[in-house]
Order: C-alpha cells, then structure tokens, then sequence
C-alpha cells in the first residue's frame, strides 16, 4: 500500500527542517521525501494547510494491562493514544501483577502487536512486585524488550536499591525513571502544599519533597555514571537541579507533563477530584519555572503520565480519590493551545518535544522523518477549535482536569507503520 | 444592602468563604431573635413543622450534632441522627450512594459532618437536599464560625476593627479556617499563633497576620480563641510534649492579661483544660464558653430557619 502526503509543513526537529513538501509512504516506511511527488495507485492525503510531523511519542502511560482493566486495557490505550495523535507509548508497570519479568515484558509486547494499534514499548520494574526492597530481573527484561526501568507510580524510598539498580540498569544502558518525591514528606498530602492547601485545610506535598528526592537520584545517577530520567518534573527546585547536573555532564533527562505545565493549585479550590494528581499541580512559580525549563532544554521531552481510573474511583470525596487522569487525548491540543499559540514554544519545539526528544532519549525508532524511518507520521491541524468532553475519550479515564476547556489545534491523521489509524478523529481500526 | 434583598433559601452552607458579610449578618440579626426561644419555658415553635432534617455524621460528635438535633426540635422539625464511623471506603458504600438514599427519603436539610475536607462541597454537588457542612475535615465549620461572631457581637457589640487572636493548632482546625474568613469578611483583624509546626505555610497571603510568639498574637487583642490541640498530633512529632506545649503556647491569666482588660476569651470545646487553656481562665471573668454553646444553637436555629424558609419573620408560639 503507498500513501502520499501532499502539501504539508513537513516539521522534522531531527534536522531541524521546517518546509512545505510532499511524503511518499510505502511498504510500512518512508520512500521519499521531496517536491512534487508523485506515486501510481498511491492514496492521497491533501494536508495543505497542514503539519506533518513525525509520529508523536509518549514515554509516560499507565495502560494498566494487566489486571486493572477495569482503568484501562492495551485496546483502549492504544486507541486513546491514536485519537491523540501518538504513534509510540511507553507504559508504566504498575500493574497487577507487576511487570518485573521478562514473561510479562514479552507478554505486553506480543499483546500490543496483536490488539493495540499504536507502538507500545514496555517499561519494566526496578524492585520485584515495586516492593522497593529486591531488585527485578532487569537485564532479562531488557533482553525481551524492555526499553528503561521504573518504579513509577510511587517513590523508591530505598536509595540503597535506587544506587544498586542504576548501577545494574545503566550496565545495559538503559535508563532508570523515577517518580522524584520524597515519600515521608509528601506521602500524607493531597495537593500542593501553599496558600490553596492552607485555605482548604488539605494536606499539601511540598514541592522540597520533590526537590530533596530529585537531588538524591542525581546525585546517584552521578555516582553511577549511569543515566537517569526524572518523569514528571513539576517544582522550581527540580528544574535548577536539572539544569545544574546536565551542566556538570551527569546523564540526566527530565519529562514535563502538560498539565504541570498548564494548570496550578488554584484548581483544587472547588475539591474536583479530576485535578488531583502526584506530583500535585503546584503554584504559578513552578509553572513558569517548568515552561522555563522546557524552553531551555532542562527539561527533555512533554510525556502525559496518562493514568486513567474507572469513573467510580474518582467519584468520591476528594481525599479518597485516586491520583491521576487520562492525558493522551488532550496533550498535544493543550500544548498547541497553552504553549504554541500564545508564542511560549515554536511548533518544531512542540514536536521536538513530543516526538523527536524521547525517540533520541530512549533510542527508539521513529521520531524522524527520513527516508527508510519507519512511516509512524502525524498530521495536525493546529488550528482547530474542539471543546474537550470527557464522555467521547477513548481511554475508559473519563476524568479530566481539562474537561469543557476549548482548545485550539488537535491531530487530524495518525498514520502508524504506514496505516492510516485515525482520521478527523476517529480511530478506524 | 437591606436584609430585604438577602435570602438562603434553598442555599447550601459550606463555608464562610463563599458566605457574603450581608448573608453573614442576616444569620447573626435571625440567631439573636431566635435566642430568646431557647430560654422560654416551652421552646417548641411551630415554624419548621412538617420539615425533616436528617443529621449525617461520619465523625463523632456531641455537641454540634446535639446543637442541630436540638436547633432543629426547637423549630418544630423533626430530625434524626445518622452516626457512622468509618469512611464510605471502609463501609462498602460510597458517599454518592449514601446522600441519594437519604434524598430519597424526602428531607429538607442535610447536616453532615465528614472527615475528608471537601465533601461538603462533594454532597452539594449530588443531593437536592439543602446541605449543612457541619465541619469537613480541617476545611471549615461554618456554624462554628458564626456563633463565635456572634458571640463577640453579643459582648463587643461589633466585629469590625476588632483585633481577634486565634491561638493553637491552625493546621488542623476547621474552626480556624471558617473564623478566620468569617471575621476577615467583618471587618475584624485576625492574628494567628502557635507552634509553626501546626501553622499552615503562606496562611499569609490570605490576609492574616502570623505571629512566632503567642505573646505578640495576644499584644492588645479583643478577643482571644483558644483552639483546642490534639493529643495525636504530639505523636506525631508536631510538637514535643503536652507539657512544652501548655508552657508555651497555652493560655493562661499571664498571657491573657497581655489582651485588652475586656478581652474576651472563647474556646470551640471541648476544651484540654490545663493543656492549651488553664483552668483558672476557662472559666474566670472573661470567659464566653459557656455561652458560645448557647450561641451555638441559636445560630443553628437561625440557619436552618433561613435555608427553609428564606424570610426574616419568625413565626412563634408560647
């Protein structure tokens, strides 16, 4: 099957290109690139007007298979990440069981390929069942495909087992993520801890809590030599101790969320529960401090930590509420809206960002466009004009925190191993 | 503003951040007529008959659910009491499902008391009901808050340009949080203290005046609210002893008398006599206490009549 992309601002952050051109696609790559292209019996996308950019990629989802389908499964996280414009998505192992052996990781894997529609890559788990006290069998999981290790979902409070598995991950040279916020401190909270926690009378999580365990896993990152990412980076102290280590030369890389990027604790006055989240959202300095950041490169990469809940579990007091929303079906329209359109970030940073970034980071494949690439592209309109409703996701997360917003720009075409997997939209498969 | 144009009828309670200063003084104007009833012989008036009030309590207590319980026979209703301990989690049913069947039973008022700071707001959102936050979590108790104004009204004759210290565990106190709003929106000047470890960080900014010292809080104050400390908080390493605690930060005559001579001395109840307060004050010349549990009913009484029936007129029988 051949498909040919004609007339779109072909946006490639890889060579830092920014040009009007048409895209060749066959047998599941990418032919040619160029002017004028023409192809016998090839279908024709008409993306004047358009952005054509390599596949958007996600290296921080919660598919929650297995064992927690009732949240969401590979099927309908896969789906949800097509209608949001994702070609790749990474998921967290927090799962039940874990996935902390290379069964599981092989077991993903062949799942995805068979029920999912989008790539799926598998994050495998440092400490057997995420217990924090053993390490898993990283290098097995790595050997079946995983493509970093994570406790994710929690804090490592051991820095004995944090020091060990960078030591044994970075043996494979794979990285390590962490969840960075210091449990004895954060643990009991709820929301940011500042003037909305002191007026609700809510727990707060310090952003130091964050501050201190970012400081920790930089600090053994440098001992080991071995790299490090810091998911969902949300406080001013985080970012400077980015900042400071990547200076230093410590292989250290760092994700933003788009709601951590967007939204802060003013959010939490009326207790909705589709706001709450670890890290929390936190004040407008942090804000600031993170667009900062992402703007100059301390922070590596946009992920959404999609971490979809069954509509029971978050409707209840807010207190009781599970941390976490969907992400994938509102990321890149809430950054075009919130970050391109108001002239914060260029749209090759938007992709850059989104899909270049963590393709290097983690050495996937995809996050280019170039001859022989394999053909993961996404068209984006980003003008489009859509109100988010929660109801007509994908995911089984009907829980947003940018619910009823009106956005500005969405993905119009997910095209994956040169497949047309959504359109306006709809995903077709 | 003529207290013509305000009304709470049909309106939740949640809180006095969201209450308005003339809403306020409508409450506090209705309580001081409804206060008359509660000292007449026969307390029954007719004004409320044929309303139901359910009280929903999933934390105990006694005074607040006594006060509603009564605050409503007063008036005529009929109540009844829902006491249940443990979080919707623990019972296998969930907060939605437990305001719907009580909805369904065709009450007017919910008064309902929770552990988790925002559920107030939580059951307003489900339930046709009228809901009372009657304290949610260390959010607000908003009926706490006005029978303390009105307290103060009752002996200072006004709120506005007062200066109210507020002293103790602010952290974790609803009372705290609904006074401070209550008397910020009157006009008063609200001074907190305690040890920094039970002040919440950036209170600040709301527009209170924090203080390191007790002393400096009580500097020439008007009135002083004492708040109660929990025992638990000490295991928790909040602070180091009870005995640490009273010397320092309790209120006792010396400090007091670093207050106005009048200044008037309240406590939420129940009180840790000897801990936070001392004995000798608690009950000594300045002491309001005994009449912020009065207060308390009256204020009660005044709401649940303006949230049923809007008006000012209070029908009364002998």
């Amino acid at each position: 099957m051949k498909l040919l992309i004609k007339g779109g601002r072909i946006i490639n952050p890889a060579d830092n290109t920014d040009e009007v051109g048409d895209i060749l696609i066959e047998d599941k790559v990418i032919a040619a690139i160029g002017q004028n292209l023409s192809a016998d019996g090839a279908q024709v996308i008409d993306a004047a007007g358009l952005v054509v950019a390599p596949g958007l990629i996600d290296m921080h989802v919660h598919l929650r298979e297995p064992g927690l389908e009732a949240k969401e499964d590979i099927v309908s996280g896969t789906r949800a990440a097509a209608a949001g414009g994702f070609t790749t998505v990474a998921c967290m192992p927090n799962t039940k069981p874990v996935v902390d052996n290379s069964i599981l990781v092989a077991g993903i894997i062949q799942r995805a390929q068979t029920e999912g529609v989008v790539n799926v890559k598998v994050i495998g788990a440092l400490s057997k069942g995420l217990e924090g006290k053993e390490l898993a069998e990283i290098g097995d999981m790595i050997q079946a495909g995983a493509v970093a290790i994570s406790d994710d979902g929690g804090h490592l409070d051991s820095t004995r087992l944090l020091k060990t598995g960078l030591e044994y991950t970075g043996m494979f040279e794979r990285p390590v993520i962490t969840h960075s916020e210091d449990e004895e401190l954060a643990g009991e909270g709820y929301m940011h801890e500042g003037s909305v926690s002191a007026m609700l009378g809510v727990k707060g999580r310090p952003a130091v809590a964050e501050d201190i365990a970012v400081a920790r896993d930089i600090m053994l990152a440098e001992y080991a030599n071995a790299p490090l990412h810091i998911a969902h980076v949300s406080s001013k102290g985080a970012v400077e101790l980015i900042r400071q280590a990547k200076k230093r030369g410590v292989k250290v890389t760092a994700e933003a969320t788009p709601h951590h990027l967007t939204l802060t604790d003013e959010e939490l006055k009326t207790f909705n529960t589709a706001f709450k989240v670890n890290p929390p959202l936190r004040s407008a300095e942090h804000v600031e401090a993170l667009i900062a950041g992402l703007k100059d490169g301390t922070i590596d990469m946009i992920a959404t930590d999609h971490a979809p809940h069954a509509f029971e579990e978050k409707d209840v007091e807010f207190r009781y509420a599970p941390s976490g929303f969907a992400g994938l079906e509102t990321a890149l329209a809430v950054v075009l809206t919130e970050l391109y359109h108001t002239g914060k970030l260029t749209l090759i940073e938007v992709i850059e960002k989104m899909s270049a970034a963590p393709a290097r980071t983690f050495g996937l494949p995809g996050g280019v466009l170039k001859v022989g690439a394999p053909a993961d592209v996404t068209i984006i309109d980003s003008e489009y004009k859509w109100t988010v409703d929660c109801i007509k996701f994908y995911t089984r997360g009907k829980h947003s925190p940018f619910e009823g917003r009106n956005l500005r720009g969405r993905s119009l075409i997910t095209i994956v191993n040169g497949s047309i997997i959504m359109q306006n939209g709809e995903v077709l498969t | 503003m003529s207290k013509a144009q305000i009304s709470l009828k049909r309106k939740d309670i949640l809180g006095l951040e969201t209450m308005s200063a003339p809403e306020m003084s409508l409450i506090l104007d209705t309580a001081k007529e409804m206060k008359n009833i509660i000292d007449r012989d026969i307390k029954k008036a007719p004004t409320l008959r044929g309303k139901s009030i359910v009280n929903l309590f999933f934390e105990n207590s006694t005074r607040t659910r006594t006060s509603f319980e009564l605050a409503g026979k007063y008036l005529g209703a009929d109540v009844v009491n829902i006491s249940t301990s443990s979080s919707s989690v623990a019972k296998g049913e969930s907060l939605r499902d437990t305001l719907l069947t009580v909805e369904a039973m065709g009450v007017d008022i919910i008064v309902m008391r929770h552990e988790a700071e925002g559920s107030a707001q939580f059951a307003a959102n489900i339930a046709k009901p009228v809901i009372i936050n009657a304290g949610d979590g260390a959010h607000e108790h908003p009926t706490q808050g006005l029978l303390d104004m009105f307290t103060i009204k009752q002996y200072k004759g006004k709120i506005e340009g007062l200066k109210v210290a507020i002293v103790g565990d602010i952290l974790h106190s609803r009372v705290a949080r609904s006074n401070i709003w209550g008397l910020m929106k009157m006009g008063a000047e609200v001074h907190l203290a305690g040890p920094q470890t039970l002040l919440p960080r950036e209170i600040e900014k709301i527009g209170v005046k924090v203080h390191r010292r007790v002393e400096e809080a009580l500097d020439q104050a008007d009135v002083v609210n004492v708040l109660r400390i929990q025992l638990e908080r000490q295991k928790k390493g909040l602070f180091p002893s009870a005995r640490e605690y009273a010397r320092i930060f309790g209120v006792n005559a010396k400090k007091l008398a670093l207050a106005k001579p009048d200044a008037l001395l309240m406590h939420p109840g129940p009180m840790n006599r000897g801990l936070e307060i001392s004995p000798e004050i608690a009950y000594g010349e300045q002491s309001a206490i005994q009449e912020q549990v009065k207060n308390g009913l009256a204020v009660r009484m005044a709401l649940l009549f303006l949230v049923l029936m809007g008006g000012t007129n209070i029908e009364t029988a002998n």
